[in-house]
């Protein structure tokens, strides 16, 4: 018997712990991981709320979490073009750090 | 019992993302973050997503961190520098994710009676369940997601390859 | 029947004990019967000197390793090196946990054989492995080895693209039995014996191959083990790694060989179902129907580690590249039509026994 608000608050912990390290963190990966941090916050808020509607509506409803597997879909995907992005970065400045990648100009 | 469980893994779910924050060897944070992600599918077959919760160790923990692992070996990423990066981060960042946290905690703690309460068990969401809208009402999204998976594949290979 | 939470506890942990000890004494005979059988094709005897049949062998292999000295070499990582043996095994060790070994026996309301009764069997399995791979590639990382990295990430490779053919080829099996619960999917080839498994009756003979080559890549078997033939050659992942640590390593290996025969049998064989179906008569006292499950389920476990050492003492490995390709560009087309053709049967709704 867990409110399913605390659920919420989770989430929402989750979501701001990513905020802050994606502000934070100076490597390029970690900053990367807070992005999916977030994403996970995000996943969590939404199963939580597709058992609200399922409790209010009274039947299964499962919206919310066809929701979460499209963005699982997603982060996937994103994850794989993002990180392939590093690698090409990483062989034109050689350094992973994010103050010395952010000009275009070499 | 519920209860206890949820506060075990709730409790590993922040210890991981905390440590995320905190350690400064980016293989560290990468481990924190399959901690993470293992306890939020724990949490995900609590609230009744159970193929929910074996796609998050399947797909999050299992292939997307392995990625990011393989990633920062090949890459030989070392321990991050205090570089002079903008103060502006330090200062806004954490102050700003607290506010963030302090108004999204407000609002749901306030409203805790509407949203309700879990009971373990019900509301169950078979596999069956979830591939009978997925199949029926959003096939087209369902293909789309394939095509985009599709690009991804061939972006990353594209991206990655060495010049010669 | 309402089972209490003491009750469901207590018969939990005596079933985890009973099944782990089981399966760690599986793994160190098996070591011997790998030995024995390699050597008989080889046409030499094996070990054959300690015990009758050389059948004390595994435990004196075992003290050896624990007595050998633990070496730890200074520039390790040494976090990551002390918990990558650790991932490798307990995932090798968790998959157990969701395998039926005999019939649905109940007593006091808890399933007697089987840990966990879960709706996703199935996909826990294959999460299970997906999650093992992180011991391998932390343990080449941290080794602090430019030999032992690049083994690593092979290996790793390696498993992350069979994984892929191995799930598609288990799609067939779901289709046909509509559920991700092993006990259903057994249940479903329990009707007819020998006919209604699902590689005669089920018509899954394609799969079951994929299958088979992709589970042999999974757990760097011959012949696609070419990250353990790199350690004879040059380096591989566990080269830094001295007695418990590498044993734990080769346990971990074999634990994996006894999980990929069990869910073979289950998927595949109609687990622990007789091959004579209902032409024998059904005895009635309970313990002649346990006993003879775990009877049938062992024998079939058994043949599968008996053609995983076959295949290891006949055939000649693969060439990385020439692995790679395969798994990309046969298996994982060759499982997709499988599943294609499956459910085009299925769709008809042609008599599958």
């Amino acid at each position: 018997m867990v409110p399913i608000a605390y659920y919420l608050v989770l989430s929402a912990v989750l979501f701001s712990i990513g905020v802050a390290a994606f502000l934070i963190k100076r490597n390029i990966i970690t900053v990367f991981m807070s992005i999916e941090l977030m994403l996970n916050a995000v996943n969590l808020a939404f199963i939580a709320f597709s058992r609200q509607w399922s409790q209010v509506s009274g039947h299964l409803q499962v919206n919310g979490q066809i929701f979460v597997f499209f963005v699982m879909v997603v982060a996937a995907a994103e994850a794989a073009v993002g990180l392939a992005i590093i690698i090409a970065v990483f062989r034109a400045r050689n350094t992973l750090n994010v103050d010395q990648i952010d000009l275009m100009k070499l | 019992m519920h209860l206890a469980l949820f506060i075990i893994f709730a409790g590993l779910c922040v210890a991981g993302a905390l440590n995320l924050l905190l350690q400064r060897h980016p293989i560290n944070s990468a481990l924190s973050l399959i901690v993470v992600m293992s306890s939020l599918a724990v949490l995900y077959l609590l609230l009744g997503a159970e193929f929910l919760a074996a796609a998050q160790v399947i797909v999050y923990s299992g292939a997307i961190m392995v990625l990011f692992t393989f990633v920062i070996m090949l890459l030989n990423a070392g321990k991050e520098e205090r570089t002079h990066g903008s103060k502006l981060a330090y200062i806004a960042g954490f102050p700003g994710a607290a506010a963030l946290l302090a108004l999204l905690a407000y609002i749901f703690l306030s409203r805790s009676a509407s949203f309700g309460q879990a009971r373990l068990g019900e509301y169950l969401a078979t596999t069956g369940d979830l591939s009978r809208v997925l199949f029926r009402d959003l096939l087209l999204p369902f293909e789309v997601t394939s095509v985009l998976i599709l690009i991804a594949i061939l972006g990353a290979v594209a991206l990655a390859r060495k010049e010669h | 029947m309402e089972t209490s939470l003491l009750a469901f506890l207590l018969i939990s942990l005596a079933k985890v004990i009973v099944v782990v000890v089981i399966l760690l004494m599986a793994v160190a005979y098996t070591v011997l019967l790998e030995r024995k059988l390699v050597g008989r094709i080889q046409n030499r005897w094996g070990p054959s000197r300690v015990g009758p049949f050389g059948l004390l062998q595994p435990l004196m292999d075992g003290m050896k390793l624990f007595l050998k000295e633990d070496l730890i070499p200074e520039a390790v990582y040494r976090p990551l090196y002390i918990l990558a043996p650790i991932i490798a095994l307990g995932c090798a060790l968790m998959s157990i946990a969701v395998v039926p070994f005999g019939a649905d026996i109940r007593w006091k309301g808890v399933d007697l054989f089987q840990i966990a009764d879960v709706n996703i069997g199935l996909l826990i399995l294959l999460g299970i492995t997906s999650v093992g791979v992180h011991g391998v590639a932390l343990s080449g990382w941290s080794s602090n080895n430019k030999y032992s990295l690049l083994g690593a990430l092979r290996a790793s490779a390696q498993v992350i693209s069979y994984e892929l053919a191995l799930g598609l080829s288990l799609v067939g099996v779901v289709l046909r039995s509509g559920s991700l619960r092993l006990r259903d999917i057994v249940d479903i080839q329990s009707t007819h014996g020998l006919l209604s498994w699902n590689f005669f009756g089920g018509f899954q003979f394609v799969a079951f191959l994929v299958y088979l080559m992709a589970a042999y890549a999974e757990t760097n078997r011959a012949p696609f083990d070419l990250p353990e033939a790199e350690s004879e050659l040059t380096a591989g992942y566990h080269t830094e790694y001295s007695s418990m640590k590498f044993a734990m390593f080769f346990m971990a290996e074999y634990g994996n060989m006894i999980t990929v025969g069990c869910v073979a049998t289950l998927l595949f064989f109609g687990g622990w179902t007789s091959p004579f179906g209902n032409l024998l008569p059904q005895p009635h006292s309970l313990i002649l129907v346990s006993l003879l499950s775990l009877f049938w389920f062992v024998a079939k476990v058994f043949f599968f580690l008996f053609l995983y050492i076959w295949v290891r003492g006949t055939l000649p490995r693969f060439r990385y590249d020439q692995l790679m390709g395969f798994g990309w560009k046969f298996l994982i087309p060759v499982a997709v039509a499988n599943i294609v053709v499956t459910s085009f049967f299925i769709g008809l709704r042609l008599p599958l026994y």
